[in-house]
């Protein structure tokens, strides 16, 4: 079964005018996959993301998450316990006082017992690596720290897909290191599907595949090497390469005979092959 | 103005349990007309140091000059220099809070410069506003709130530039934009400098930022200034940057690793120096071979 399954979506905030802020998206996420999402700033991206977990319902078109229609209420509640999303600002994202209540908050919300809501917070803190900051304050956490709470607050519910919503834009890289490892190993480990909002390119090469947005269509959908192979069409929706690619580009370009790299590491091999020692 | 500091030392909850030194003795000198840049991870006290600059927090240990502002002084008249150093914070969009843009850009005039008429103000304003490339006339009676993010990071950086400050201090002022947005800004930041802004001092993590757009830049760690250099300067460090748990740009990373490699590439680690660099070796050696 499709974790994700959208036909012909389409979805207009308010009064829109006409305009749609998702426009016609047909996609299919595999479970277990780990899917970049790209593009500018009010290209729909978000929007595509509350219409996942049932935020938003379609106006037209049809929206399943492993088979169940989100514009069916009675599914609403099933649909938000697969399907949990992480968003931007760590802060507005903390309930509790104490990292362990936080992170107790969904599943209680749920209804678990006790016991066993102590389980999935032991599960949830030591799949982000933070089960020493159990009694931990939360506004003492470093930002890194208080994403990876928020994405453990989502983790105890047990989900299968995770999103997240620009959820390293406002950590610094040490902190976006940290949860971009969270992220890999849940993916990897824990068979999670991850739909990742980003305007990192270098985070999108951590991905199985990268999607594209413009103006609420899907107008890009490949691996992430593939579509940073495109930089002419890329340009054209306002995007940009990732800075070892842009190099790459522009010393082929020069006439450098090299294939072109996407990180710095790769870069540097490959022109340790042609230049001569000094 | 020039901004001297001398040993200057700070501490958060002096004489409690909870003391925690921030500046432990910072020497550092910002020339007027420079694009500084200010690096150091999250603690190091980099955000404690500007926030001295305009006397959001005073000065309670060591020397701090801004031009002839001398900050250690308690008669200092600080509403006066708070309108000449800028300070636009981290996300300063959410900091909107105004019915109408016209009225939240304002708002710092109404502060700072009560002697003006209302008709001052308002062309005061016009310019703040189309300084930072948005259109006044369409937008001046919006609510911030209708725009979009970039927007109003525009507004927010539109009502701090509205009082003409000569030193203009940003705290990641990129953060958080999609990378044209990023390009924007920091293309608007240039020329603010060039126009209205003499200095403008930036915070910021990103290191491929710095070494593109900054005259100079402080790496601050430990609550000190441990380097203070040229950013071509401060990246041909990158081992003692890399130790420091600081990241470094793409170009001195490739740099890096060509050196241990024998192959010297000297560069300021700009992106379009270093393409230039690399393709000259790359020429001079074809045309070695060429000739041989």
């Amino acid at each position: 079964m499709k974790a994700v399954k959208f036909d012909n979506v389409k979805f207009a905030y308010g009064d829109g005018g006409g305009d749609y802020a998702v426009n016609g998206v047909t996609l299919e996420i595999e479970e277990g996959e780990f899917v970049a999402v790209l593009g500018r700033n009010g290209s729909g991206k978000s929007t595509l993301a509350k219409l996942i977990n049932a935020l938003l319902v379609p106006e037209t078109g049809k929206a399943e998450v492993f088979g169940m229609d989100t514009s069916d209420e009675k599914k609403t509640f099933e649909i938000r316990k697969s399907a949990g999303m992480v968003f931007q600002n760590p802060d507005n994202q903390m309930v509790a006082s104490i990292v362990e209540d936080d992170v107790a908050f969904g599943p209680e919300n749920i209804g678990l017992s006790r016991e066993e809501i102590g389980e999935r917070i032991d599960f949830a803190l030591k799949a982000v690596g933070m089960q020493e900051y159990r009694q931990a304050t939360p506004s003492r956490l470093s930002g890194g720290q208080k994403q990876r709470i928020a994405i453990a607050g989502v983790l105890a519910i047990k989900p299968k897909i995770m999103i997240l919503d620009e959820s390293t834009a406002m950590l610094d890289p040490k902190g976006r290191c940290e949860v971009m490892d969270v992220i890999k190993r849940l993916n990897k480990e824990e068979g999670i599907t991850v739909i990742l909002i980003t305007h990192f390119m270098e985070e999108a090469l951590e991905a199985d595949r990268a999607i594209v947005m413009h103006r609420g269509e899907v107008v890009m959908d490949a691996k992430p090497e593939e579509i940073f192979s495109c930089s002419e069409e890329l340009e054209s929706y306002n995007l940009t390469l990732p800075r070892a690619a842009y190099i790459s580009k522009k010393l082929i370009e020069g006439g450098l005979p090299i294939k072109g790299a996407f990180n710095a590491e790769d870069l540097a091999e490959e022109l340790c092959g042609l230049l001569h020692k000094d | 103005m020039r901004i001297v500091a001398q040993g200057l030392t700070y501490t958060y909850n002096p004489k409690s349990p909870f003391a925690s030194q921030a500046l432990k003795g910072v020497d550092l000198t910002i020339e007027e007309g420079e694009f500084f840049g200010i690096i150091g991870h999250t603690g190091s006290g980099k955000t404690t140091f500007v926030q001295h600059l305009n006397a959001l927090i005073k000065v309670t240990g060591g020397v701090l000059k801004v031009g002839d502002y001398d900050l250690s002084d308690k008669k200092c008249k600080f509403l006066e220099l708070r309108s000449k150093v800028g300070m636009v914070f981290q996300y300063p969009e959410y900091q909107l809070f105004a019915e109408t843009v016209e009225k939240d850009v304002m708002f710092g005039l109404k502060n700072f410069r009560k002697e003006m008429k209302e008709e001052e103000m308002k062309a005061a304003v016009r310019e703040a506003v189309e300084m930072v490339d948005l259109d006044y006339d369409a937008i001046k009676d919006k609510s911030p709130f209708e725009l979009s993010g970039g927007q109003r990071r525009r507004v927010a950086i539109a009502g701090v530039i509205v009082t003409k400050p000569e030193i203009l201090i940003l705290d990641e002022p990129a953060a958080g934009l999609d990378p044209l947005g990023k390009q924007e800004i920091m293309a608007l930041l240039h020329s603010i400098h060039g126009k209205t802004c003499k200095t403008v001092i930036i915070v910021s993590h990103d290191m491929d930022e710095i070494a593109e757009n900054c005259t100079r830049a402080a790496v601050f760690a430990g609550g000190k200034v441990i380097m203070e250099d040229t950013p071509s300067g401060i990246f041909k460090r990158s081992d003692e940057l890399q130790a420091l748990g600081l990241d470094i740009p793409v170009t001195a990373k490739c740099a890096k690793i060509l050196s241990e490699h024998g192959i010297g590439v000297d560069t300021d680690f700009t992106c379009d120096d270093f393409i230039s660099k690399i393709l000259q070796k790359y020429a001079a050696q074809s045309g070695n071979e060429g000739s041989r």
